[in-house]
Formats: structure tokens, C-alpha cells, sequence
């Protein structure tokens, strides 16, 4: 969130758009958007000429495009969308498109600090990375899923190095997969590679390895662990140091490893989407400790309470004091925080939002085809046609509400007490 | 036997790795599979089995080879896992090629046999076990192996490049609104009512396929959406190479995928064995009971749609058209009876097929076997003799498949036995009969 | 010999006999909870609904598409447990050593029982031999076996019709009958025990988990 302490943040409503205006202008209005400080409503419309734009707060960007699509806001206030233009495709920064064009432009992703912005491209048949609008130098053969460091100055990505014949199973099997670096390959190859991830200073990289039929390990920097697995998963950086956390599998059981070697006493019957505080002291993923039911572990304590249909990553408060997570049993989800589940059971529930003293949690939720924002695990009084996740103020004393009621858009802010009373 | 046996297919997947075999390696990858990996029903079932043959008229392919003992259900077991026990693993490399044949090519794991064995042997476990010993052997089929390393690679099952799955939707969408302007595929709609997967052939060969799905769901008024991410192939022949890793893998992301988009529910495509994967065979394996979140069939999806008036019929179709119950849909969800409703909806002459519902035979093209690809074609039109009769007795001009194995088996064994039938799935019959209300036209 | 059979091995033959039992469900129990796919998902309902379908005469398909098969099937495997037990001869040596009897059925149909066992077991001899389906799953050990259950049958019509020396005759019934006791939890004829339970577990998995039926 950049400079989320200059939003406004006196208490009161404002009304910003009127969705039927909006959608008056085009034969065809895309799913809506907000901005992060709640004060511009968008989407991506069709005019009457088949082109695309963006409308923003009833306002169209000038140059339409042939397509536009994943019209999103990011952090720092910035629209961004994919479009294209002469049958080439580039990345549109508020109604301005990126100078590179390609064949095909997709996946844009954001850095943590919210400054940098990246996207896959593919163009002469092959593939690439292109970091705030500046493209990688070598392209690959095909690529799958990639990375942008938190201080958006780099990027990693899974590529295919080398070409094979079709069905060459023994090509396949020689390993020629590996990760990129910047459009750097590393040195080693290997059967197959996925996520990568970095560091927190974006000079390291890790990936989880696949280096025969059945044998599975952890690549860090193109080197990978000395011990083999049954199976691994996606490894993370602990935040501030080299170290890597990842789960893999022994046995037939899931364990938690920090750079090769078992951290967790527990042995589950499943353990993945590993967490840390933001302070990298605690560590938190979910694990189901029997067959058919699922929780929370933190640092190698499981929650008491289990769930039968899903559970979703851990969320810590940002002091690192707490753990919520979405659970879902019996076809309902909610909010468990430290183990206890809200007593209410939605159709729907986004992930939990913590103060920012980590007293209190907030959810968007979905019941009867009306959204709420549900505080604590209580029940609002009131529900909206369309809700995005609220956002605390600094200072935790007010609350930011975006939201759609009777066909317009509302961008409110309330005192915290009000909504916790 | 001598004259049994056919002339030996050439395929490298099994003919090149098995030189590479040493008898500790075997020894070892049997042992592991048999004593840890398994442990109750193998066991059970192993020391349960009379050798009674009772199974052997379950099976197609014992039908349709002149009831060819080697044919029958246990047959298939004897000469593979009755020898590793017995031999506990000390068996040469060529054994392990008969082992890959028969299990990866002979048995397409549709468990009608389980059916017909009077103590319910889950026998097609039986050779999913076979299948892998000889996945970690690495003794696959080459197609099937190559559809596997797809699958590792890409998240689905063709090679498909994530560009080139946006690029397909976009154009289908296009394509769709030819037909009805206000058609749309939504992606990465978070929040939807559904997500809506399929297998990798739609977006590279039946492109079609998803326009028309644009068009129905538009007509039925469904909020739904697809993903602009890997994770949107709801395919698994790593499932049936015995490669259960890759087969978590892919169903973690399906699910997670689902999750991320907040959707309530997937709807899937045609598919039977898509629907195994994401519902049974792959939860299981992550250590879900059930799906973390409902899977709707295309079956069942059409029959709400249809039964609750969301989409009418116009004019019913009129060619003499019969039905292929696909394995995992209608033995492994009991949809037989929701697939007549649809077929009488929408079908003036339908002409159902003997036997039918949880007995129907087998397409002999789903479990992996027409992944396993051109070399072993002809061995499967063998096996689908009795396939091929029945499509005839029902005199049907058309033969709809709801699951694309069935599909392209039916279309193989049509061009086979010179049926002179044609192929055709659900959705394109719906397109073809359903009324599009003149408000969506615009 | 003859009281070596009559005394010890009898007991020696009922506890090898429920011991054996005893320790094959243990193994299962534990070896199911290995397996962990397979207790979750057994449902009473569905299990008993599959298990009835399979011990009603044609209420399987399979059973009706070979009628004459199942009639055999049937009929062996009914004498095969009820005679045994409600055999005349039995009951009379458990009156004389532990003082119990219960209900007898008349010898005339004993007999006739015995016979069926006899014939149904013939059945599945020649089966074997002349089915090549079934022959070429065939080993010697399924003859040993079902020698091994028809040996007590055929000893007994012999004891019963005086045949040979009647005390070498009904020794070897009883050493016989001993040893068929003490091999099922051995061999593949556990599937007298194991039935209800493979049944119930596929009953599970294609009624409750598939809704579909298994038979």
C-alpha cells in the first residue's frame, strides 16, 4: 500500500459512480475494479466500434484498443491492463501502452513494494520476461511460472531451455527445464521445475526440483539439497536471511525441512503453502494431520480443531502474534484465528485482513448473494451488492469501505469502534 | 498359446527402458510398491481371489479376443502381480515389458470387472499397482509417458503454452459471438458462481467445444468464469501412468485454482476420466475424503439446466441417436439415469444401448489406453469387437459420447469396423436443438 | 490315532481355526488403517446393500447370465456350511464330551447335502480342467484346496455308508476335517471371512461415494 497514510481518511461517504451510466456507454461492461484508496471505480468496456477502453470513475481512457482485458489496480494507484493493439499485444499503464509490443503478453505481476511491474511475453516464438516495460535479452523455448523479487528489480521464471522432439520421453528425461535469472539460465537442468521464489534482497532464488521419475529435492541458486524426496513443494525464503523452508516427503508422510534438514518434530499426511511473520520468527502452513481433515500448524503445533473440506493459507497479523486462515466443512467457510473458528458460516469468505495491531480481523463474506464485512466474526447489520476487502488506516482507528449499493459506488470510511461495537 | 500371441508392437517407452533395468532396481520398485505403498487391499484382495474367473465375461477385451484366457480380469493379474509376489520381484526385464502391456494396454482400469467378481476385487487397482511399478520403473508407453511429462511440465495434458490457452478463449469468445453477441468467456473472474475446466484437446484440437459452452452457459444465465492461469486442465494421465506425484500435482493446482477464483463450484467439460482425477483418484491422494469443493459433470450440469427449464429445446434432434455411458461417470457417479433425461430431452429417436448404465462396455480409450497412442491402435481395435457390435445392434445413426476418451475411442472403432456412425457430444447436440431467446441476441 | 483325532486335535483344530481368524481380521483392521483410502469411506448401508446382492441367488448380474453356475455355487456353499454343523454325528460327539447338542437335521438330507458338497466340489474339479479360462488361472495349490474341503465330505458319506474299515475311515475324516478348519485362515479359502468385507467395501465405494450399483 503506498502512501496509504495521505488517502483520506476523515470519516464519511462518497459517492463515485454510477454503474448503470457505465454501463450505458458500452454494448459490453467487464468485471469492475476499485483502487486501493477506494477513490476510482473501473472496468473495461466495449464501444460501439467493437474497440476497447477503460472507463475510469465514468471517465474513458482516450486510445481505445482492439482488446483490452485483466484491468486491474495495483498498490501504488496505478491501472493496468492488457491490451491489444494492431493485432500485437503490450501493457497499458493508465490508457498508456508500453512501447515493446508481442505476439502475446500475459500474467502481469507486482512487486511486493508495489513499485515494479512484470508480465510473460512470447514473441519470434519465444518466451520471456519483461520488468517495467524493459524485456529479457534471451527468450526460451516455453516458460511457466516466474517470480518478481520484493524490491522489483529482478525476475525468475521456469524455462524450457531446449527444444524436443515430440514425444521424446528421453530427451524429457535428460532435463530441460530450469530456471532463468533475468533472462540468465542456471547452470543446472532438471527434469522439472516449479515456483520459484526470492530472496528478500532478490539475490537468491529458490525452486522446488524434480530430478528423476520419483525423486524430488530443492534447487537454491541452480544447487540443489543433498537429500532426495518423495515429493516437494513449493520452498520460501525465511524473510531476512538465505535460509529455505520448504515441505517434502518421507516416507509417505509430509515433514517441514529448512535447508535439508527436518525442522518440524510432526509428520502430517499433508503440509504445504508455508507461511512466515513478517519477522521470519514464526513459520505457519496447512497441514492435515489425518486423512480427510485439515488445519493450521504453527511452529509445529497444530491447531486442536480440524476441518473436512479445505483449509487456506495462513494469515499472520503483523506483529506475528497471530494466525487466521479461511476453513471450510461442510460445504461453509469462515475464519479461524489461533485455532478458534468464527461461530458464523458463510457461502463465501475472502481472506482475513488484521488491524494493524493484530487486535482485530476483518473478512469480506458472502451470504444470500449479498456481501458483508464481517468483524470479529460478527454479523454487520448491513450488506452490499458488491464489497472489495477493507483496509485498516495506519493507525488502525478507522476502517475503509469500498463498496456498490443501489448501482452506485461507494468509497466510505468509518471509525473502527463502530464496526467492532 | 503360440498362436495367440500377436506380433510384438514397437514402442520405445517400453523397449528402450526396460534395457536399462537391473534386477535390483526391479526388486527394489516392486518391493516398495507392494509392501509399503500398499498395504489392506492388496492384500486382501490378493489372498481373496479363488481364481474362479467369474470376472473374465466383464471384461471387453476377453470378450471381444474370442475369450482368450490371458484376456480375462485375472488373467491379467496372474501374469503380473501373482508372479512379482511369487517371485517377490526377482522377475527379468521383459517381464516387466509384458507387465507394461498388458496393464497399460490391455485394461483400460474401468472396473466393470469389480462388477462381476462375486467378492467386489477392486481388480483395475489391482493394475493400477502394475501401472506403478512400472511408472517408477519407468517403463510407460511412450505417448502416455510424454502425455505425463506434459502434464509435469505444463500443468496439462498437450504441451499447451499459457499464451496459447488465453489466446483460444479469446478467439472463441469472438467465435461465440458470431453465433450470439452477447456471448462472453469471463477469465479470471474472481468471485464467480463456477469455474468452468476442461482437457487440454478442447483448446487444441475441439476449439469449437468451448464457444459452444459460451453460448450455453450465456443462454442458462450462469456466472462463471475460466482461469488465465495453468490449473484450468482438469485432465490426469499421470493418474493412469502409475505417476501419482505428477497426478497430486496436478489436482493441487486444479483445486487451488478453483480456490483462488473463489468460485463456488467447477463445472467440468466431457470428460469421464477428468472427472476420477479431480474427484476421486486425486483428492485421495492430497488426503482430501472429498472434493474441497463441489465438481459438477457436464451430465449433471446439463440435466439441471435442462430439468429445471433454464434452457429449453427448440426442436428436438431427429437422427436415430444412441448413448455411450462413459465408466467414470456413470459406474463412478451413477449419472446413467440423468444422461437418459438429457437424451430424451433433446432427442426425438433415442435408441438405448445392451447392456447399459454401470454394465455398458468399455470404450477401451479411457484409463490411459488411447493415450498410449498409434502403436497400440490396432491391438485396441481388437479389443473392441464387442464395442463395435453393440454400437450396431442399437441401428442408431448417431452415438453421443459425453467423455472425450469415449469420443475418440467410438470415433476410432467407427472408422474400424466401418459402423458408419457418427460421434457427437452433449453440448453439440444442445447447440444444435436449444432455443436462444431473442433478448440475447442483441 | 483314532484318539489322538477325537481329543486334542479337535481343540488343537478349533483354535488354530479362530485364532487364525482372529489374527487375519486384526491384520486387516490394521493394514486397512495403512491403507487409509479404504475405512473412511465403508458405509453400513451401502455395504449391507451390495453384500445382500451378492448372497440372494440371481441378484447379481453375473449370477444371471450363468444360471446353472450359480445354482451349483449356491447349493455347495450352503450344504458346505450348514451340514457340518447340523450334522447328526457332530452334534452326538459334542453331547458325549462337553455335554451341548443342538438341532439336527435328519440324516437322509445330511446325506444328501454331503452329496451336493461332493458334486458341487466335482463341478468345480472338472471346471478347472475343462474351463480354459479358469485353467489357465489355475495352479496346483486350487486342487490341493478343494481336496482339502471335499476330503472331510467324502470321509464322511464313507464313515456313514461303512465303507473300507470304518474307524481307519472316520479317523481320516476327522484328521481331515481338522485340517480343513486349520487352513482357512491360510489359504485362500479366508474368503469365507473376508467376503462381507471386501463386499462392503465396494459396496461403499460404488453405492455411497459413486452412487452406483455393484451388481
Amino acid at each position: 500500500m503506498i502512501d496509504i497514510e495521505n488517502w483520506d481518511w476523515e470519516p464519511g461517504k462518497k459517492d463515485i459512480a454510477d454503474l448503470d451510466k457505465i454501463r450505458g456507454q458500452f454494448g459490453r461492461v467487464d468485471e469492475f475494479t476499485v483502487s486501493p484508496d477506494g477513490e476510482k471505480f473501473a472496468a473495461a468496456g466495449k464501444l460501439e466500434d467493437d474497440t476497447f477502453t477503460a472507463s475510469v470513475n465514468g471517465e474513458n481512457w482516450p486510445d481505445p484498443v482492439e482488446l483490452l482485458w485483466y484491468l486491474r489496480y495495483i498498490p501504488d494507484g496505478r491501472l493496468i491492463g492488457l491490451g491489444r493493439i494492431d493485432d500485437q499485444w503490450t501493457l497499458l499503464e493508465d490508457g498508456k501502452p508500453w512501447e515493446e509490443r508481442f505476439e502475446y503478453l500475459w500474467n502481469p505481476k507486482i512487486s511486493a513494494n508495489g513499485k515494479s511491474i512484470a508480465a510473460m511475453y512470447k514473441r519470434d516464438n519465444k518466451y520471456g520476461i519483461i520488468l517495467n516495460g524493459k524485456p529479457w535479452e534471451q527468450g526460451f523455448q516455453a516458460m511457466r511460472h516466474y517470480d518478481i523479487s520484493p524490491d522489483g528489480e529482478h525476475t525468475a521464471a521456469t524455462i524450457q531451455t531446449e527444444a524436443l522432439k515430440e514425444a521424446d520421453i528421453f530427451g524429457f528425461f535428460e532435463g530441460v527445464w530450469s530456471i532463468a535469472v533475468d533472462g540468465k539460465p542456471w547452470a543446472t537442468k532438471f527434469v522439472n521445475t516449479w515456483s520459484p521464489a526470492f530472496n528478500h534482497d532478490g539475490k537468491s532464488v529458490a525452486a522446488e526440483a524434480r530430478t528423476d521419475i520419483c525423486d524430488y529435492t530443492v534447487a537454491i541458486d541452480s544447487v540443489t539439497w543433498s537429500g532426495v524426496y518423495g515429493c516437494v513443494w513449493k520452498p520460501i525464503f525465511r524473510p531476512g536471511t538465505n535460509s529455505v523452508v520448504a515441505p517434502v516427503r518421507e516416507e509417505g508422510k509430509w515433514i517441514l525441512a529448512e535447508d535439508g534438514k527436518r525442522i518440524w518434530e510432526n509428520r502430517f499426511n499433508q503440509l504445504w503453502r508455508v507461511r512466515f511473520s513478517p519477522d521470519g520468527k514464526r513459520v505457519a502452513a496447512i497441514a492435515s494431520p489425518v486423512f480427510g481433515r485439515w488445519t493450521i500448524a504453527v511452529d509445529d503445533k497444530v491447531w486442536d480443531v480440524t476441518f473436512g473440506d479445505m483449509v487456506q493459507e495462513p494469515v499472520f497479523s503483523p506483529d506475528g502474534g497471530k494466525v487466521a486462515a479461511l476453513v471450510k466443512n461442510d460445504g461453509k467457510w469462515s475464519v479461524a484465528v489461533d485455532g478458534l473458528p468464527w461461530g458464523e458460516w458463510f457461502e463465501m469468505v475472502w481472506n482475513p485482513v488484521f488491524s494493524p495491531n493484530g487486535e482485530n480481523v476483518l473478512a469480506k463474506a458472502e451470504r444470500d448473494g449479498k456481501y458483508l464485512i464481517v468483524a470479529n466474526g460478527k454479523l454487520p447489520a448491513k450488506s452490499y451488492d458488491m464489497l472489495w476487502d477493507p483496509v485498516f488506516s495506519p493507525d488502525g482507528q478507522r476502517i475503509l469501505l469500498r463498496y456498490v449499493e443501489d448501482g452506485k459506488y461507494h468509497r466510505q470510511v468509518v471509525p473502527a469502534h463502530e464496526v467492532f461495537a | 498359446m503360440e498362436e495367440l500371441v500377436e506380433k510384438k508392437v514397437v514402442d520405445a517407452g517400453l523397449d528402450e527402458t526396460i534395457k536399462k533395468l537391473t534386477p535390483q532396481r526391479i526388486k527394489e520398485v516392486v518391493n516398495r510398491v507392494l509392501t509399503r505403498e500398499n498395504a489392506a487391499r492388496l492384500q486382501v484382495y490378493l489372498d481373496t481371489c479363488v481364481h474362479c474367473g467369474l470376472c473374465a465375461e466383464a471384461c471387453h477385451t476377453y470378450l471381444s479376443r474370442d475369450n482368450d484366457p490371458r484376456f480375462s480380469p485375472v488373467g491379467k493379474v496372474k501374469e503380473t502381480l501373482w508372479e512379482l509376489v511369487k517371485r517377490k520381484g526377482n522377475v527379468e526385464p521383459e517381464f516387466i515389458r509384458n507387465m507394461a502391456r498388458i496393464a497399460f494396454t490391455e485394461c483400460g482400469v474401468c472396473r466393470r470387472c469389480s462388477m462381476y467378481c462375486p467378492f467386489g476385487i477392486d481388480i483395475a487397482y489391482l493394475l493400477l499397482v502394475v501401472r506403478r511399478i512400472c511408472s517408477l520403473l519407468g517403463v510407460v508407453p511412450q505417448y502416455l509417458q510424454d502425455t505425463t511429462n506434459s502434464h509435469a511440465a505444463t500443468s496439462n495434458q498437450m504441451w499447451v503454452n499459457q499464451d496459447e490457452w488465453i489466446d483460444t478463449l479469446q478467439w472463441q469468445e469472438e467465435e461465440a459471438q458470431f453465433e450470439l453477441p452477447s456471448a462472453r468467456i469471463p477469465l479470471e473472474k474472481e468471485g464467480a458462481d463456477v469455474m468452468y475446466s476442461v482437457i487440454a484437446p478442447e483448446p487444441k484440437i475441439l476449439a469449437q467445444l468451448l464457444a459452444n459452452m459460451a453460448i450455453i452457459f450465456k443462454v442458462a444465465g450462469e456466472d462463471w468464469t475460466m482461469p488465465a492461469t495453468d490449473g484450468w486442465d482438469n485432465s490426469n494421465m499421470a493418474m493412469y501412468s502409475g505417476d501419482f506425484e505428477i497426478m497430486g500435482r496436478v489436482e493441487k493446482l486444479h483445486w487451488e485454482t478453483a480456490a483462488r477464483l473463489k468460485v463456488k463450484k467447477i463445472v467440468m467439460g466431457e470428460c469421464g476420466h477428468a472427472f476420477r482425477g479431480a474427484v476421486y483418484d486425486g483428492p485421495r491422494w492430497l488426503g482430501w475424503q472429498f472434493p474441497p469443493i463441489p465438481m459438477v459433470h457436464a451430465i449433471e450440469y446439463y440435466y439441471d439446466i435442462l430439468s429445471t427449464g433454464k434452457i429449453k429445446i427448440k426442436e428436438k434432434y431427429k437422427e436415430p441417436i444412441t448413448v455411450q455411458d462413459p465408466c467414470n461417470t456413470v459406474r463412478g457417479r451413477g449419472l446413467g439415469d440423468k444422461l437418459r433425461y438429457i437424451m430424451n430431452t433433446i432427442c426425438e429417436d433415442f435408441r438405448d444401448m445392451e447392456p447399459r448404465f454401470e454394465h455398458n462396455y468399455c470404450c477401451m480409450a479411457g484409463g490411459g489406453t488411447i493415450n498410449c497412442g498409434p502403436p497400440w491402435k490396432r491391438s485396441r481395435m481388437v479389443s473392441n469387437k464387442v464395442k463395435a457390435e453393440q454400437l450396431k445392434e442399437t441401428g442408431a445413426h448417431v452415438v453421443c459420447t459425453p467423455c472425450h476418451n469415449c469420443h475418440s475411442g467410438i470415433e476410432d472403432i467407427i472408422g474400424h469396423y466401418n459402423l458408419g456412425l457418427h460421434v457427437k457430444f452433449i453440448s453439440e447436440l444442445l447447440i444444435e436443438t436449444m432455443e436462444i431467446p431473442e433478448e440475447l441476441k442483441v | 490315532m483314532y484318539e489322538f483325532a477325537r481329543g486334542p486335535l479337535v481343540w488343537i483344530a478349533f483354535i488354530v481355526f479362530f485364532l487364525g481368524l482372529f489374527y487375519r481380521l486384526v491384520m486387516m483392521i490394521i493394514q486397512s488403517r495403512k491403507d487409509k483410502v479404504v475405512l473412511p469411506y465403508i458405509k453400513m448401508k451401502e455395504g449391507i446393500n451390495s453384500i445382500a446382492h451378492w448372497v440372494i441367488p440371481f441378484g447379481s448380474r453375473n449370477m444371471r447370465l450363468r444360471p446353472a453356475f450359480t445354482i451349483i455355487s449356491f447349493l455347495f456353499h450352503i450344504c458346505l456350511l450348514i451340514t457340518p454343523v447340523f450334522v447328526l454325528g457332530h452334534i452326538v460327539l459334542f453331547q458325549q464330551s462337553w455335554g451341548i447338542s443342538w438341532w439336527h437335521i435328519p440324516e437322509q438330507i445330511t446325506n444328501i447335502m454331503t452329496m451336493i458338497v461332493v458334486v458341487g466340489g466335482l463341478f468345480f474339479f472338472l471346471r478347472r480342467i475343462g474351463d480354459p479360462t479358469v485353467r489357465f488361472v489355475t495352479s496346483w495349490s486350487d486342487f490341493v484346496l478343494l481336496i482339502i474341503v471335499l476330503a472331510p465330505f467324502i470321509t464322511g458319506l464313507m464313515a456313514y455308508y461303512q465303507a473300507f474299515d470304518y474307524r481307519t475311515v472316520i479317523t481320516i475324516h476327522m484328521i481331515s476335517g481338522a485340517l480343513w478348519l486349520m487352513v482357512i485362515p491360510f489359504t485362500r479359502i479366508v474368503h469365507m471371512l473376508f467376503f462381507p468385507f471386501t463386499r462392503a467395501y465396494m459396496g461403499s465405494e460404488f453405492g455411497y461415494v459413486r452412487n452406483a450399483k455393484d451388481w
